[in-house]
């Protein structure tokens, strides 16, 4: 039993190793996208850094191996070879795709929440703040009674006594 | 209820408000994503029949009756998963399907409709994503509903079976069907 455990998680272990070192065939990169101005190249890694690849949502369309990804890739490459400006582009894919190929949505009235909700959040925190540190000082701490002095002075005469 | 009872019941009711809203927060899919082309004209298009090379298809073929674009590809496992429910569609309810082969290769793709059956009215073919960017398509399958006059008036991100046909897409089907005399 423990021999075919054993031979079972080296196996396991040999196929992790296999699969995490297998390099994948034809990984996608930046590379074949330049520009005759090295500006140009920079603006093309910036702008697709800052779109969101459709597929993967937590890449980016510079940084995702998705074929989607890719073909999205060369279309931002062919837009900006025709002299398109980045926004001229940005503006292409969210006619396509919709706002979601953005990482930053956009400030309209749907999106308000999004912008706005936590400086509310913010502001009614500080208001709790504020009327509570009102009401501490309004309102001051009551001094012991007699009888809650007596009792403490019992208390700490008894701890007092065990350290003794 | 006395006050000081009252106010410690807010931190429960604050719990249950933000218990319920991330409850919600968990049924949403975020790779549904919604297209901005919904009631928009739909994207031109200019492609080859699938069958037929030599023919071209273009944005006309979708004027005069309501049509289901599916969105498919051969080495979409989902896609084969809704194949027999187009195939029902097509047959039951007389609804024109037309077939959008995405990121494909001819071969694969008549090989699939030879093995399963064949839905569609009419193919178009795009292996390389030429219209499909323009489609807003980022998998497959993706179904579009468009109207008589060209416009899309909704889209399904991924596969249609019986219920998906039943509540999401028929009654809209029915809507734009029912609109022309």
């Amino acid at each position: 039993m423990i021999r075919t455990q054993t031979q079972s998680l080296v196996a396991a272990l040999t196929l992790a190793g296999a699969l995490l070192t297998a390099a994948p065939a034809h990984a996608f990169t930046l590379e074949e996208f330049t520009f005759e101005d090295p500006a140009r190249t920079q603006e093309f890694r910036d702008l697709t850094g800052e779109l969101r690849c459709l597929v993967c949502q937590n890449e980016s369309l510079a940084g995702s191996q998705a074929g989607v990804a890719q073909d999205l890739r060369k279309e931002v490459y062919r837009l900006m070879q025709e002299g398109k400006s980045r926004q001229e582009v940005i503006d292409f894919l969210v006619e396509r795709y919709g706002d979601f190929v953005l990482y930053e949505p956009p400030l309209k009235p749907s999106t308000l929440v999004l912008w706005f909700g936590p400086f509310l959040f913010v502001g009614f925190g500080a208001y709790l703040l504020a009327r509570t540190l009102q009401r501490k000082k309004a309102e001051p701490e009551q001094d012991l009674s007699e009888a809650e002095r007596a009792r403490l002075q019992q208390l700490l005469a008894k701890t007092g006594d065990q350290h003794d | 209820m006395n006050t000081s009872a009252k106010r410690a019941l807010i931190p429960l009711g604050i719990f249950l408000a933000l218990a319920a809203l991330l409850f919600y927060g968990l049924q949403l899919d975020p790779r549904k994503i919604p297209s901005p082309l919904v009631d928009k004209s739909a994207p031109e298009f200019s492609l080859p029949d699938l069958k037929d090379p030599n023919q071209t298809l273009t944005r006309d073929i979708l004027i005069g009756q309501v049509s289901l674009v599916n969105v498919w590809a051969s080495w979409c496992p989902s896609c084969r998963q809704e194949h027999a429910e187009l195939m029902r569609i097509a047959r039951e309810h007389g609804v024109r399907v037309i077939g959008f082969n995405w990121k494909d290769t001819r071969p694969e793709a008549l090989a699939m409709l030879q093995r399963y059956g064949d839905p569609y009215a009419l193919t178009l073919y795009d292996p390389d994503n030429k219209a499909g960017i323009d489609w807003g398509v980022y998998g497959a399958p993706e179904t579009f509903i468009v109207d008589a006059e060209g416009i899309i008036r909704h889209k399904r991100v991924g596969p249609i079976d019986a219920q998906v046909w039943a509540e999401e897409i028929q009654p809209i089907v029915a809507r734009y069907q029912g609109g022309k005399p």
